[in-house]
């Protein structure tokens, strides 16, 4: 599955450790909510990046004491149609301030990219090779948005207040 | 009329460039059915019966005479030359080519008009009174604010992908007219003591398979507030509404489960942290989108002029008794088009038909046209003076039948004859009951009798909340039909009560006969109107008039 940052395909510097498996020795890791609750100091000692798999159906505001710790959280589309996380990602970012990577997982889809793009995702395991490596055109297909996000887009309201306000100085 | 600017017209522009990508994908096999699905659905498409279908939008109900004639082109060109108007104002076009479906979005971009999210687990196209910015006593004009919330809704990043469907519907009038509490989301624009401009906000309302009337969640969020707010309820809602049942994933059914004040309290928490934040609206962007809904350079007229005094014509008269509405401007009316003509399908429009109405919007009505929910259209700004003339042109093209709000004005589904989801057919009992309710002095005697016909659970002709409704159920591979009285879906909006066991379709017709002849028999004078007598007496003498001799 092509992993897609900042609009390239990369490689995924995160080894997923499951519950029952021995943590690696070095280099960052992808936990379980479980496993980061459970092992918080041995992960907070490793110094090494530490991401979770933060399921859909979970209060994000439950992660709130652990964001400063977190380099990466992988946020779950089981199928494309079930949006949870699209909310949980905007809360994140501009509820609770996190920083840090915001991955799609699941049944990630070109036809989704904007979208997760404006709710704060910025990393992206896509289920098709072919939709990866079409990132660039598919987010770049629309110049408009009538939605204020945190993305840094201006809603198509305060665009036309400045439009408004450069004709009037 | 709202005119695009710029902003608009690129984005829906856009629109038609990813959707004609989908297409292509979806043709060449690049995406699953299963995965170009819920993507042809934001964008209108079905796949039914006979043939892919295809819905447009038309926000609050206003078209331009442009937009009819574009409307009317698609029709033509892509389709069997006419148009079905629906109970959500949109118009569906039953047999459309996929290959096709790119290329009439196209057209329709040309004049401002799309499919965006006229179907889908997202938000629906906004829904007004049809009457709104003309109807007398309005607090202002609703479609500005529904303007602002087809934008803030449409491509909506977070809620594309909701539990289930969600619909928005808003009033600035007294009298209800939009439906606003069987809506997910039901806004009445409102000034509170301080005249101050806001909104009662209702959630939880919804027919098909478990109807709920909507619940008052605040009774007052100020003008400023109301993108936030709502965006708030559709937080909560993706988050909690139930996905595990298809069901039960309406907010209607989360609203009910939680009580409405845990939901408002969860509510006003997602609210309380993103209250004040980028979605505040200010009198500067209110005004952008109030400016650029143009009205008309009425004239100064007066109520009454002597052109209407000399028009003597009974039909006419009979018309004008019926079809035409006070207006907020002296000398002007708003004239309802039927579009229940007598043993035609409700809601039906051929090509030449929106083509003569575009010219006659132009000519009388300032260039504008409504669609209202019951299936018919409005001209909005007719000049009382105008009134016989325009009579004779819409008499002629069969858009004059004095029968609005009368017992022949029937809201129906499309049914067995074009929907996969149907088990009974619904048109051919409205055009039955039309052919029986055709004596127009008769149906006068009646008064207002709203009946509501859907050929499946899933209500979309609205059954629940028609004064009559009827229900086309399947039992043993036949057609059968549960009959409802005493619903409504005005201000004082209630869920109708079945009356008794479900009748066999050829019965259908009958029974209504006999609920209306008891109807007659029962009301204690003839200014009680159907369903006040149903809310008098409730449906045992109207159910012992139907099972008597069955």
């Amino acid at each position: 599955m092509p992993l897609v940052k900042h609009g390239a395909i990369v490689a995924d510097d995160y080894v997923a450790v499951a519950d029952d498996a021995d943590l690696p020795a070095g280099g960052a890791v992808l936990v379980s909510a479980a496993r980061l609750f459970a092992e918080a100091e041995t992960l907070a000692m490793r110094n090494t990046p530490v991401g979770v798999a933060w399921p859909n159906n979970r209060d994000v505001a439950g992660l709130v004491p652990w964001l400063d710790q977190l380099s990466l959280i992988a946020l779950v589309f089981p199928t494309f149609k079930d949006g949870r996380a699209h909310s949980q990602g905007r809360r994140l970012r501009e509820i609770y301030g996190y920083r840090g990577e915001l991955r799609a997982t699941g049944q990630v889809l070109r036809d989704q990219f904007t979208f997760l793009l404006r709710n704060g995702f910025d990393a992206f395991a896509v289920t098709k090779e072919s939709d990866a490596q079409a990132f660039g055109e598919a987010t770049h297909r629309y110049t408009e948005f009538y939605q204020p996000t945190g993305d840094g887009h201006l809603s198509a309201l305060q665009l036309r207040k400045q439009r408004h306000k450069a004709v009037a100085t | 009329m709202y005119a695009y600017d710029e902003i608009d017209q690129t984005l829906v522009n856009e629109r038609v460039t990813e959707f004609r990508d989908q297409v292509r994908r979806r043709l060449s096999g690049e995406l699953t059915e299963d995965e170009f699905k819920p993507l042809r659905l934001m964008n209108g498409v079905y796949l039914q019966l006979h043939a892919y279908m295809f819905r447009v939008a038309i926000p609050y109900g206003t078209l331009s005479s442009a937009q009819l004639r574009k409307l009317a082109h698609v029709a033509r060109k892509y389709d069997r030359g006419y148009g079905h108007f629906t109970t959500r104002q949109n118009i569906q076009f039953n047999w459309i080519a996929l290959k096709d479906l790119p290329d009439a979005l196209a057209d329709l971009a040309e004049v401002g008009i799309h499919a965006m999210q006229t179907s889908g687990n997202c938000t629906r196209n906004v829904t007004a009174d049809q009457w709104a910015g003309v109807a007398p006593g309005e607090v202002e004009d609703p479609r500005v604010w529904a303007e602002i919330l087809r934008q803030h809704t449409a491509l909506h990043p977070e809620f594309s992908f909701l539990p289930r469907k969600f619909k928005f519907a808003i009033t600035a009038a007294d009298h209800d007219r939009a439906a606003i509490k069987v809506h997910d989301i039901g806004l009445k624009l409102i000034r509170n003591e301080q005249g101050e401009t806001g909104f009662e906000v209702l959630v939880g309302g919804g027919l098909g398979r478990s109807p709920f009337i909507a619940k008052t969640i605040k009774p007052f969020v100020a003008g400023r507030d109301i993108l936030s707010y709502v965006e708030a309820i559709l937080r909560v809602y993706n988050q909690y509404g139930r996905r595990d049942n298809i069901y039960k994933a309406r907010i209607k059914i989360l609203v009910h489960e939680l009580g409405i004040e845990k939901f408002a309290a969860e509510v006003e928490q997602t609210w309380r942290q993103i209250a004040e934040g980028p979605l505040t609206l200010d009198d500067e962007m209110i005004e952008d989108i109030r400016a650029r809904f143009v009205y008309p350079a009425y004239e100064r007229l007066s109520d009454d002029p002597a052109e209407l005094r000399a028009a003597a014509d009974p039909k006419f008269e009979a018309w004008r008794s019926n079809s035409v509405a006070p207006h907020r401007q002296p000398g002007y009316a708003i004239v309802t088009l039927s579009l229940k003509p007598v043993g035609g399908p409700p809601g039906d429009a051929t090509a030449d038909q929106m083509d003569a109405i575009a010219d006659l919007a132009d000519r009388y009505s300032f260039g504008e046209i409504r669609v209202g929910h019951e299936q018919n259209l409005a001209l909005p700004h007719v000049a009382q003076r105008d009134l016989p003339a325009l009579w004779s042109a819409l008499d002629a093209l069969g858009v004059a039948t004095p029968n609005v709000n009368l017992v022949s004005d029937i809201i129906a589904c499309p049914g067995l004859d074009y929907c996969s989801l149907a088990n009974a057919r619904s048109i051919p009992i409205a055009q039955e009951l039309t052919r029986r309710f055709s004596n127009h002095e008769t149906a006068k005697l009646i008064g207002r009798l709203h009946v509501n016909i859907s050929g499946c659970i899933n209500a979309c002709g609205h059954h629940h909340v028609g004064h009559i409704g009827i229900l086309g159920v399947e039992k043993n591979d036949q057609e059968v039909y549960q009959i409802t009285i005493g619903g409504r879906a005005d201000e004082h909006a209630r869920l109708g009560e079945l009356i008794g066991p479900a009748v066999p379709y050829a019965e259908v017709p009958d029974v209504i006969e006999d609920i209306v002849e008891a109807y007659l028999a029962l009301r204690d004078k003839p200014e009680e109107l159907f369903v006040d007598t149903v809310k008098r007496l409730g449906v045992q003498p109207f159910k012992e008039r139907v099972y008597a001799t069955r």
